[in-house]
């Protein structure tokens, strides 16, 4: 009556192995540790790198625990804050800026826990410190910029055209073009929506003028839009970098919003500062009649030709290019990385729009056999990504880059064109940040709540329900394990709420508990024998037990929809401790009945208190 | 060790007169507090900045005001929390600022003043993400309450889950009530609290209604008043045993688990507390007086058992 069949328990012992060795990482803790990463892609990630950064530390006679080198880059391990912070310094300084070196924590688990994928939770920014922030996409900003554009646009076509028109403006998002004859403003409209199929155009009649409002379709809006957050989040991602942060969320949330967390970064002010900078990329010529060695020579002594600039290009030539800007990023709509059809070489494509095409096409038309620079600008300082040579005539707007030295940089090359920008403002509507040194008092109260919570329940448990107790508490004590150690396989963000749920979720667990040791009780008192009592004790309970954990389980999961934050960490460890107390309540509990009565022969009375 | 061993089923189902009053009094004192004072809201839901800063020694308020004043943020709200060395400062939202630059500015200023200042948390939201998380919660709410009456329902009877989401309502208003009474701060995890709550006590009153049911099949000549008393007596033990487990862990949250968890541990105590009250005495009388027999439970699904008691 009262045993399982072979593969129930196997069934249990495999969660619970599964569960020891899930588990396991989080006792074994977590260290301060160096985490060091290329900023270009030039530089490469590699076991030279690792050798190299372990001269440095033997150098400096820094200790470190554990050094090795994996996917996302070298990682040093070391004892203390201090000796971690002092590395970090002393890497910076020897690697050079072509490495990011970022503060992080590593698990202390042995490597062969690291290879089963077992890693400690993952622990959100109010346990391990650091900075969120909530930005907002300023859309309107973004489409205002796209018909500002198209005014411009208006200009160059109508005047090909040669089509009299008195102006043309840019009012709120929609653009005007007045005239004065009926019949401009009629061929007009046949030109403007056969060049920008994306514009609706409307006739319109102000008394003295015609006017013609061209406004951009749902779908082109949409499609701008939707640009400009993923060129703000390609950049953030490029900014983030630089602040050298071992593991940056960066998120677009909702149609125009995008969330950043940055764990472990204490500086706010420079972290608000980077993300809201702007860069823009321009393209200017290089000044080739003053590009003899000498100039060149005086020119990195100081002497520069009035109006140039002298720059080092990344690959180390000097160059000095006018001061002019002939384009700017603005009118980049896409680049990308890819492969010359002819050479084979790697290449960057990079897409104009309409306006932008037709200034590069006069530009290389005039400059065939001369180097156009590349300048990435930001706060002033500009940077010369590359300057490639002209060989023809490039019109259409699809322009290619060539000279790439291989496809890491052309994907690199592409990236910082496209991200250079922003490419429209964005606002701070959120912004949570938690010291370290809170962060890890929330841990060490919340652990310490737990497990205070937990000894005192099963105490009581032991004491009121005898061996009974102490089964529903090997039970509790197996859902505690199964529960981390999901947790942990799933990498959930474990927060503070998260942690007040793991406790929330023990104190409610021990209800099946408590109601299977009343009811195997009212059994017994029913004249029933044992071995009958814990059958019907089970069976009974197991309807109501199944019935409230459904509906604690309608509030999870409504919790984990409509939270965010804080609330949503509650509800993930809510809806899983649900799943694990069911399954350890019933089965756990029962197996372990089962071993300990189900096999004798005769079972005259029950432990039960 | 057994503490509950009731010999006779306690009539329960008498009291209701009272315990109805009871209920009505405090749910119309919740509601009272509720729209007299209202809910202290926290910066999740109104927007603002709220920075916790520590300090080695004891921190001097008068100067951090005057240091905050200087900002020109006279609306800021500067008073200890936890130990005389924490010091928690409140900015609300103001026009034409830039909130996010806010906490630059004020912890700027008291660097200037006592360079051993350290942060603790910084939390700022803007005014339009405060009024997306209240309705978000709002529509939580609903959603939990409609999600639970439909299971019901579907399990029991339309009338059972009238009277636990009541009940259970009952129990979220009063949190609410206490809450706007002593002015304490509500806010997200408050909030993931009360939900909880709504959870929980639900599971209080289907033990109860499980029961119930469970009666109707053994006592076949029982009238209903009595299949309820029994029900209820029968599981006593079982409730007042898991709310004091259930309990234990909060209070262990609520004296150990540090500022940030104390209102939740709060809200979840008076939930818990309300909650084993309610289910009991608020929603059994109500699915009574809604009229709640035998027939809509067991209905044609059982015609003729041979036994009362049919055991396995």
């Amino acid at each position: 009556m009262n045993r399982y069949p072979l593969w129930k328990y196997l069934l249990i012992l495999a969660a619970l192995i599964l569960g020891v060795l899930y588990s396991m990482p989080n006792i074994f803790g977590e260290s301060p540790a160096v985490q060091i990463s290329t900023a270009k892609n030039t530089s490469k990630l590699d076991p030279a790198l690792l050798g190299e950064v372990e001269t440095v530390l033997k150098q400096e006679k820094i200790t470190y625990e554990a050094l090795f080198l994996d996917a996302s880059g070298v990682k040093v391990r070391f004892s203390s804050p201090d000796t971690q912070i002092r590395a970090k310094d002393v890497l910076q300084s020897k690697l050079g800026k072509d490495y990011v070196v970022a503060l992080n924590l590593l698990s202390r688990s042995p490597v062969w826990l690291r290879s089963v994928g077992a890693l400690p939770m993952y622990l959100g920014l109010d346990l391990r410190g650091g900075v969120h922030f909530l930005l907002q996409v300023d859309m309107k900003a973004a489409l205002d910029k796209a018909a500002e554009r198209y005014v411009g646009d208006f200009r160059t076509s109508l005047r090909k055209e040669r089509i009299a028109y008195v102006g043309v403006t840019r009012e709120g998002q929609t653009v005007q073009v007045r005239f004065s004859q009926t019949s401009d403003q009629a061929k007009a409209e046949s030109i403007i929506s056969k060049e920008f199929p994306d514009l609706t155009l409307k006739q319109a009649d102000s008394g003295s003028e015609k006017l013609l409002i061209a406004s951009l379709s749902l779908p082109a809006q949409k499609r701008i839009q939707e640009f400009a957050l993923k060129q703000n989040i390609q950049t953030l991602h490029n900014r983030v970098n630089e602040l050298g942060v071992a593991e940056p969320i960066i998120q677009q949330q909702g149609a125009d919003r995008v969330v950043v967390q940055l764990p472990g970064v204490q500086d706010t002010a420079k972290a608000k500062e980077i993300l809201g900078r702007t860069a823009t990329l321009e393209i200017r010529m290089v000044d080739e009649e003053k590009s003899d060695p000498t100039t060149l020579q005086n020119a990195a002594k100081g002497q520069v030709p009035l109006g140039d600039e002298f720059y080092v290009e990344r690959n180390g030539i000097p160059v000095l290019v006018k001061k002019s800007v002939v384009l700017t990023g603005d009118y980049i709509t896409d680049a990308g990385p890819g492969l010359d059809q002819q050479s084979g070489g790697s290449v960057v494509h990079v897409n104009f729009d309409g306006r932008g095409a037709r200034i590069f096409k006069q530009i290389t038309h005039e400059n065939v056999g001369k180097r156009m620079a590349i300048l990435l600008v930001e706060k002033g300082q500009a940077e010369v990504i590359t300057a490639p040579v002209i060989r023809e005539e490039i019109g259409g707007g699809r322009v290619q880059i060539s000279g790439m030295a291989n496809v890491q940089e052309a994907t690199d090359v592409a990236l910082l064109l496209r991200a250079g920008a922003l490419a429209a403002p964005m606002d701070i509507i959120e912004e949570r940040t938690v010291g370290p040194s809170m962060g890890e008092e929330n841990i060490k109260r919340g652990i310490h709540s737990t497990l205070l919570g937990f000894t005192a329940i099963a105490v009581f448990m032991m004491i009121y329900y005898m061996v009974f107790g102490a089964i529903s508490v090997l039970a509790l004590g197996i859902n505690l394990l199964l529960l981390v150690a999901i947790l942990s396989m799933l990498q959930a963000t474990l927060t503070l709420p998260g942690l007040a749920a793991i406790a929330l979720t023990l104190g409610m667990a021990i209800d099946a508990n408590v109601l299977i040791n009343e009811r195997i009780r009212e059994e017994l008192r029913n004249g029933n024998t044992p071995q009958a009592a814990i059958h019907a004790g089970y069976d009974r309970a197991f309807d109501t037990i199944f019935d409230s954990n459904v509906t604690t389980l309608i509030a999870g999961l409504a919790l984990f929809m409509f939270g965010t934050g804080p609330v949503k960490g509650f509800a993930v460890v809510h809806v899983l401790g649900i799943m694990t107390s069911m399954f350890s309540a019933i089965l756990v509990s029962r197996a372990i009945v089962n071993l300990v009565y189900g096999y004798r022969r005769k079972v005259t009375k029950l432990v039960i208190g | 060790m057994e503490i509950f061993r009731i010999k006779h089923d306690i009539p329960f189902m008498s009291y209701g007169r009272l315990t109805t009053a009871i209920s009505l009094v405090t749910f119309i004192l919740a509601v009272f507090f509720l729209a007299t004072k209202g809910l202290a809201l926290g910066v999740d839901f109104t927007g603002g900045t709220v920075m916790e800063v520590s300090y080695p020694q004891s921190a001097d308020l008068t100067k951090i005001r005057s240091a905050v004043d200087a900002i020109g943020l006279k609306e800021a709200t500067v008073q200890n929390f936890g130990t005389s060395r924490d010091v928690m400062i409140r900015l609300p939202i103001k026009a034409g600022l830039s909130t996010a630059q806010l906490s630059e500015k004020v912890l700027g200023e008291l660097h200037k003043q006592n360079n051993s200042v350290e942060m603790r948390r910084v939390e700022f939201v803007g005014p339009q993400v405060g009024r997306e998380l209240y309705e978000n919660g709002a529509l939580a709410l609903l959603l939990v309450c409609i999600g639970i009456v439909s299971y019901l329902a579907l399990r029991f009877e339309w009338r059972f889950a009238v009277a636990a989401i009541i009940a259970n309502m009952h129990d979220v208003v009063i949190i609410l009530g206490f809450f706007a009474f002593f002015q304490w701060e509500f806010n997200l995890t408050v909030l993931a609290a009360v939900l909880a709550v709504l959870g929980y006590s639900v599971n209080e009153s289907v033990v109860v209604f499980d029961r119930v049911r469970e009666n109707f099949r053994k006592m076949r000549k029982a009238a209903v008043a009595e299949v309820i008393n029994n029900a209820i007596t029968r599981t006593m033990s079982r409730t007042v045993i898991t709310h004091a487990m259930t309990q234990t862990m909060v209070c262990s949250m609520l004296f150990f688990g540090g500022e940030v968890l104390h209102n939740f541990a709060l809200a979840l105590t008076i939930g818990i507390l309300f909650g084993i009250y309610s289910s009991v005495l608020v929603a059994s009388p109500i699915a009574m007086w809604l009229g709640v027999s035998r027939e809509h439970l067991i209905g044609g699904t059982e015609k003729k058992p041979t036994t009362a008691d049919a055991l396995p």
